[in-house]
Order: C-alpha cells, then sequence, then structure tokens
C-alpha cells in the first residue's frame, strides 16, 4: 500500500555506448526518460527522426509480408488465444535470431513480390474477361471481324441498338435508300440490346449502302481481330488458365513461407524496438565524446542499475529523490490488493502527495462485488474460470493478468456471499430434489439453506437492506478517514477534524437518533436503541453541525462569508443521504442475481421428471446461467466501479497523478526482457 | 377474485413489457452505435459490447419483477390461492416503479452508451470512465427496482 519512491537518474558515458544503453534499458523496462534540457556550446541534439522513421517503414514491411502468409495459409488460433500473450526470449535467443534480419528482409521483399504478381496476374485475368464479354455475341460468325473485301464484294460488320431481324434491316434499308439492293444480311446474333450484322454487298453499292445502313443506326465496332471471333474467345480463354495457373504457382509460393511467419514477426518486433530507440536519441545531449540522458527509476532498482551500467559500459550514473510535481506514480501493493490498481488507474493515478488507496478499496472492491453478485455457484465459476486461465497461459500481458486475478478475488468473495445467502446456482439443489429425486433436499448450510438469512424472503429484503447501509456508512467513513491521514501527514491534524471528524459525527448521530425513534425499528425487526441514544445522537450530530458551520468555510477572512459558506457545506449533509441511499445497489443487484437464477431454475423444471424433462433442464439451466452469470457480471462489476469512483473517492480522492511509464520493450509478438 | 388475479397478472406485464421496450430502444440504439465502430475497429468489439449491454438490465429488472409477482399470486410455484381486488391493486401499483424508470431509464443510458461507444471507439483507454458515466442513469432503475421488491415483499407480508 504504497507509492515507490522515485529517484532521478543521471547517467553520462561514452557517446558509443549511447545505443547499446538505450537497448539494455529497453529490455530493462525500469527508467522513464525524460528529454535532457541541456543545449550549449558543448553539448548538442541528434536529430535521429529519419532512421525512426525507416525503420518503421521495415516494421510495415514486415508486417505486411506476414499479413500476406496469413492471406493465403490459415493460422490456427484457439478461442483464447487472446489471452497467450507474447513469447518470452531471452536476450542470447534474441541476439541469434536477430542475424537472420537479410534473411527475413529478403523474404519480406519476396512476398511482397509475389504478391504484387498475383495483383498484376488478376488484372489481366479482368481484361481478357472483359475482351471475351465483348467477343461473345460474335461467336457465331465464322470469319475475322475485319475480313474487308474480295475483288468484286465488300463486307460490313456492325451492330444495331435494338433488336432487329434480317427482314427489318432489308425493310428498314429499303426506306432510307429504295435503289440499294445487290447485298446480303446475315444477323449474327440478336437481343433486346443489340443486333450482330454481317452484311456482304456488290463493291459498287458500298457506299450509298453505308450512308442508308448509318441513317438506321448501325455502329461499327470499336476493335476487331484478325482471328475469327470464336477462335480468338478460345485462345484468351487459355491466356485466362495461363495466368490462373501462374497465381496457383504463387500462392503455393507464398503458402510455403509459412514456416518463417515466426521469423517476419520477429523482425516486425525488431525494427519496431530499433525505432522506438532512435526515437528516444532525441531525449539525449550528446558532447563530442560523451552523452547524458536523465530520467526516473523506482529507488529499488535503481542501485542494481547503477552497478549494471557502470560493468557494462563504464557509465557514471547519478542518483538523487526526486520531488516536485511531474514525479510519475508507480503503486506498489500486496498480491491480494494490487489487481485492484487497474481499477483505481482507470480513474486516476494518485497525486505525489496522497495515500494510495488501493488496498482499503480493494477490501470493499471485493466485498461489494461479492454481495452484488451474491451466488455461491457463480462465484466458483468465476474464481475457476480465472484461475484456470492464470495457470495456463503463463506470458499473459500484465494488464490481463491483474484484471483475471481481480476477477478471480471477486469469485472468491461471491462464493463467499453466496454461501451466506444460501444461493447456489440460485436454488438449484432444491429444485433437482424436488422435481427429479422426488424429496426434499437435504440440508447443506449454504447451499439448500442460508448461513446467515435469505434476502429473498419475509424480513429479508429489508434487513439486507439496513446491512447495505452500514457497508455503505462504514465504506464513506474509510473514505473520510482517509482523508485525515492526508492532512495529518501533510500536518494539517486540525483539518482533519474539521473535514472529517466533523461529517463522522453528524453521520453517526443521525444514525443513533434515527435508530432510537420509533420509525425504523419496523423496518428493523422490532430492534431499537435505547432513548438515551436519542439524546447521544442529537449531541454528536450537534457539534459535528457546528463544527462544520464554523470551520468548513476557513478560506474565507470574511466572517459573515465564511459563515454562510459553513451554512451551504453543511447543506451537503443532503449528498450523505444520497451517498447512503445509493449503497440499496448491493441488495438490489444481489436480488437481481438470485431471482433471475431462480426463475431459470424454474423455468428449466416445467417439464417434470422425464427424459425430456431432464433434457430441457439441462439446456435451461447452462443457458440460462451462462447468461445470467455475464449479465450480472457486467452490473456488478459496473456498480462496484460506480460505488468506488463515486460515492468513495468523492470523500477524498484528489487524483490527478502522472502513471510511471518506464521506457520498455512496446512489441507485439515477443517480449525480449532482462531482468536487472 | 378473478379481477384481482388479473390486476396482478397485468402488473406483471406492465413491469417486463415497459422496461422491454425501453431496453430494447436502448440496447438498439448503442447497437447501431457499436456495429459502426467495429467497421474500423474490430479489436475493440469487447469493450463496445459491455458498453452496449448496459442498457440491457432494465429489462431484466422488469422481468424480476413480474416473476415475484407471478409467484406472489401463485400463478407460476403453484398455490394460487384468492387474490382480492385490493391486493391485486397493489401488486399492479408495485409494477409501476420498475416499469416507468425502467423504460425511461434504459432509453437515456442508451444514449449515454451510444456517447461512450464512441469515447472508446477514439481513446480506448477511457474504457473505465466510458463505463461510469451510463452506469449512472442506471441508479434511478436500480432504486425503483428496489422499491418495486419492497412493496411486494411488503404485499405479501400482508396476508390480504
Amino acid at each position: 500500500m504504497a507509492i515507490v519512491k522515485m529517484q532521478r537518474i543521471s547517467i553520462y558515458a561514452l557517446s558509443k555506448y549511447s545505443k547499446d544503453v538505450l537497448e539494455t534499458l529497453q529490455r530493462l523496462g525500469v527508467m522513464e526518460i525524460e528529454n535532457v534540457g541541456i543545449e550549449d556550446s558543448v553539448f548538442y541534439k541528434t536529430d535521429s527522426s529519419s532512421y525512426s522513421t525507416s525503420y518503421m517503414r521495415s516494421a510495415s514491411l514486415m508486417t505486411q509480408a506476414a499479413d500476406i502468409i496469413c492471406e493465403y495459409v490459415k493460422e490456427k488460433k484457439g478461442l483464447l488465444s487472446s489471452l497467450e500473450g507474447r513469447t518470452p526470449l531471452t536476450a542470447e535467443e534474441y541476439e541469434e535470431i536477430a542475424q537472420k534480419n537479410p534473411e527475413a528482409l529478403d523474404l519480406a521483399y519476396k512476398l511482397s513480390g509475389y504478391k504484387k504478381k498475383i495483383t498484376e496476374n488478376k488484372a489481366k485475368i479482368i481484361a481478357y474477361q472483359s475482351r471475351i464479354d465483348a467477343l461473345l455475341p460474335w461467336k457465331r460468325l465464322d470469319v475475322p471481324m475485319n475480313i474487308g473485301a474480295t475483288n468484286s464484294s465488300k463486307v460490313i460488320v456492325g451492330t444495331f441498338p435494338e433488336e432487329l431481324s434480317e427482314e427489318d434491316i432489308r425493310l428498314k434499308v429499303a426506306e432510307v435508300s429504295p435503289e440499294t439492293e445487290l447485298f446480303d444480311v446475315e444477323v449474327v446474333s440478336a437481343d433486346t440490346n443489340q443486333t450482330c450484322v454481317f452484311v456482304v454487298c456488290y463493291k459498287g453499292v458500298y457506299d450509298e449502302l453505308m450512308t442508308a445502313l448509318r441513317k438506321i443506326g448501325l455502329i461499327l465496332p470499336s476493335s476487331s481481330t484478325p482471328n475469327n471471333p470464336a477462335q480468338e474467345i478460345k485462345t484468351l480463354e487459355s491466356k485466362i488458365k495461363k495466368k490462373q495457373e501462374r497465381i496457383a504457382e504463387l500462392e503455393k509460393a507464398i503458402a510455403s513461407c509459412q514456416g518463417q511467419l515466426s521469423l517476419l514477426r520477429f523482425f516486425e518486433d525488431y525494427y519496431v524496438m530499433k525505432a522506438e530507440r532512435y526515437a528516444q536519441l532525441d531525449n539525449v545531449s550528446y558532447s563530442p565524446h560523451t552523452f547524458v540522458m536523465t530520467g526516473f527509476i523506482p529507488e529499488t532498482d535503481s542501485e542494481k542499475l547503477k552497478k549494471l551500467l557502470f560493468e557494462r559500459f563504464g557509465a557514471e550514473v547519478e542518483l538523487e529523490d526526486a520531488e516536485g510535481e511531474d514525479v510519475p506514480v508507480l503503486l506498489k501493493n500486496n498480491a491480494f490488493a494490487a489487481p485492484a490498481e487497474g481499477v483505481l488507474l482507470s480513474y486516476s493515478a494518485p497525486s505525489r502527495f496522497e495515500l494510495d488507496p488501493t488496498a482499503i478499496m480493494a477490501i470493499f472492491y471485493y466485498i461489494f462485488f461479492g454481495m452484488m453478485f451474491s451466488d455461491a455457484g457463480y462465484g466458483l465459476v468465476m474464481s475457476l474460470a480465472c484461475g484456470l486461465a492464470l495457470l495456463k497461459f503463463k506470458n499473459m500481458e500484465a494488464g490481463l493478468k491483474r484484471s483475471l486475478k481481480m476477477f478471480f478475488f471477486c469469485g472468491l468473495s461471491t462464493t463467499f456471499w453466496g454461501l451466506m445467502f444460501g444461493s447456489f446456482f440460485g436454488d438449484a439443489v432444491s429444485v433437482i430434489f424436488n422435481t427429479f429425486i422426488g424429496t426434499s433436499p437435504p440440508v447443506i448450510p449454504g447451499i439448500t439453506t442460508p448461513i446467515w438469512f435469505n434476502p429473498t424472503v419475509g424480513s429479508g429484503p429489508t434487513t439486507l437492506l439496513m446491512f447495505s447501509f452500514l457497508f455503505g456508512i462504514i465504506h464513506l467513513f474509510a473514505g473520510l478517514t482517509l482523508q485525515a491521514v492526508n492532512y495529518i501527514r501533510q500536518g494539517n491534524f486540525i483539518y482533519a477534524v474539521y473535514d472529517d471528524l466533523s461529517w463522522i459525527l453528524v453521520v453517526t448521530g443521525a444514525v443513533f437518533a434515527l435508530l432510537s425513534t420509533d420509525m425504523l425499528s419496523g423496518m428493523m425487526n422490532g430492534f431499537k436503541l435505547p432513548a438515551v441514544f436519542l439524546t447521544i445522537g442529537g449531541i454528536m450530530a450537534g457539534v459535528g453541525a457546528v463544527i462544520i458551520l464554523i470551520f468548513s468555510g476557513r478560506e474565507s477572512k470574511n466572517p459573515l462569508k465564511r459563515l454562510l459558506k459553513g451554512a451551504y457545506n453543511l447543506y451537503g449533509a443532503t449528498s450523505y443521504l444520497s451517498d447512503i441511499l445509493s449503497y440499496s445497489r448491493l441488495l438490489a443487484l444481489g436480488l437481481a442475481t438470485g431471482v433471475v437464477a431462480g426463475v431459470f431454475n424454474q423455468l428449466g423444471s416445467m417439464m417434470g421428471n422425464s427424459v425430456v424433462g431432464i433434457i430441457l433442464f439441462v439446456v435451461v439451466f447452462i443457458i440460462g446461467h451462462l447468461l445470467n452469470i455475464g449479465i450480472n457480471a457486467l452490473g456488478a462489476y459496473v456498480h462496484t466501479n460506480r460505488l468506488q469512483f463515486v460515492e468513495f473517492f468523492g470523500k477524498f480522492y484528489t487524483g490527478g497523478g502522472r502513471d510511471f511509464k518506464p521506457y520498455a520493450v512496446n512489441t507485439k509478438h515477443y517480449n525480449i526482457k532482462e531482468d536487472i | 377474485m378473478e379481477l384481482g388475479l388479473f390486476l396482478a397478472v397485468l402488473g406483471a406485464a406492465i413491469a417486463t413489457f415497459l422496461a422491454g421496450i425501453g431496453s430494447s430502444i436502448g440496447v438498439g440504439k448503442a447497437g447501431i452505435a457499436a456495429a459502426g465502430v467495429l467497421a474500423e475497429e474490430p479489436s475493440l468489439f469487447s469493450k463496445v459490447l459491455i458498453l452496449m449491454l448496459l442498457p440491457a438490465t432494465q429489462g431484466i429488472y422488469g422481468l424480476l419483477v413480474a416473476f415475484l409477482i407471478l409467484q406472489g399470486v401463485g400463478v407460476i410455484g403453484g398455490g394460487a390461492g384468492e387474490v382480492s381486488n385490493l391486493e391485486g391493486l397493489l401488486y399492479l401499483a408495485a409494477s409501476l416503479p420498475i416499469a416507468a424508470s425502467g423504460l425511461f431509464s434504459a432509453i437515456h443510458q442508451g444514449k449515454c452508451s451510444v456517447a461512450g461507444i464512441h469515447t472508446v471507439a477514439k481513446k480506448p483507454d477511457t474504457m473505465g470512465k466510458a463505463l461510469i458515466i451510463p452506469a449512472m442513469v442506471e441508479t434511478y432503475a436500480i432504486l425503483a427496482l428496489l422499491i418495486s421488491i419492497l412493496a411486494i415483499n411488503g404485499i405479501g407480508a400482508l396476508g390480504l
């Protein structure tokens, strides 16, 4: 439960080592590098952006090459492959594979060459196909389309943009130019859009026939072939086939590279890392023979890094305690609380001057999640699923691991609350016994009977509602206490009294007073505090209210303004009321899980004790409960977050810290890591 | 007796269909936004799915209340006893909070979910915050659910 102490680190070494130092730092992943602001007559900056860009280009070349392979070879990916994470590599393995750089580049170029050829061939096939389409209407013509003329005859080949028969054409020609004879028309093909015709005529009438035909709508083809159309189509088809064979060959060649996929992936990472290293060079200042870089490092790692850099590179390392606003924040918690760090960070990292509330928050987080999900069966399913995934996938990404660990603990808490309320897949055991075995269920504490009480029957809901409010008040007080601790750490002990103790007094006093009247005793099964608590509560609330009235507006010098501000802050009591009422969701969501589970059990058992009934029950049980787990786990997660973010953090948390982001290996497929 | 039973079942029906309409509209709106985001960023599937499902809960709350009412009057679970007109009316009244709150809160939660999906599309890191905003709207459905449940529970205990 703490914010790790940060140190400011400065590294000085010979220029020739600068890239090696950066590579080491990248693999260690312990230091956040900041921009050294030194630029003077001795120190200068280098511009390495062009290198960085060119390495990024190489990286994307590798990505594209890998994508080309994946396009033609189905990669086997399990359902849970997203949990697998990156393959770890030691520094030695990394160096060994890195030797294959030229091979990988050749392969990548080769693959993109193949891809380009495939695209070209495909484009050609399309061109051939469209020519075939254009020739198809002429298929019946058994002479070349540009056959031209003989000694005494001429040939006209063309189309009309409508459906015409030979008779139609003859009639139309006769209409336009009645004298023209000595010609013969043959319709090669005709459909509603066009008619292809072949006309032979005596040389002498060619000109007048041509004019007549044009008048009735003849269009000459835009291109023609030296072969007759049927033959031409055949040639084109064989060309297409050849191209297709070529494409198949190329695809086979690409598929044969499947074994090298991992190599391409490795070099994608290799170039990304290299590009990022060069990008970091911008933050380094050089003199003619030396360089300097600065940054932040957690205190726990600093001495080890100092030793390592001195041994490897003879580097001089200076360390000093980091202070000030822009120092990044790194959290360190025990194995129980650490998984909840993700929730805290998704709100905001704590500022450097406050306590890390993760440990306290984690306890409430698990408890509240459990109360809202509150089913022993569901909790076990969740814990088992998370636990198995954590055991099976060792290389899982850190963030995912953290979430799964958190849900593992949430599952345990859910199981606990499920047993307390006697819910195991709803009332599954009772339903199974009543429907399929025909006897009343055995008494198994926690599974058929609640260990504590059943919140769905009788006075159960009101009792649990009261306890929800109680847990809520404890949660809010924990928040106020954390604020008090922050004040005390900063030496403002009295502020803790003004802002925190005062509200604790008001709320506790009000609760005492309420509990000693008749108002709530009906909801509390007749429970009532002795009348003296009305006085005690009244005094506590009164003292608290006076403190708030006088001191909460202390920033204002003007006494009247100060009192008015105090009065306004006292009005904030309404927000405490709504905060406490907000915890009723613990009850409501808990009931929702249990009742919906019961609905599915009842639906499943509707067909009674028969083969069909048992099958129906199993199907409804599996689908129904999976659905219920999904929707209620989502609800429990979201509303637990809300209770932390709004009610709890609202009381004390300032946040606004900067998350510590060490310069590290930031790759997709492989994780190259050295430990200090 | 018949009228009392009818009123109770009417209450169950109102709770289910009004809350259900709300959730359908809310999830539907969010679903359209989610599909749009997926066209550009398929990797965000799990995140937008979660945001999309947030307005689905009201429909379930409605179902839950309906189930409790049907169980209370013995339509399911057997043991159907006499349902007086007053009891039927009381059950009908008890169904109204979740019916009305469920209808409107789901629609508005759906709008917040749409906005959240857009936020996540641009900045996937803000998932935590994008989830909390629609959850604020749901508070009122939860409060209504609570009152409906407490009322049904109380009516059962009255023994009318």
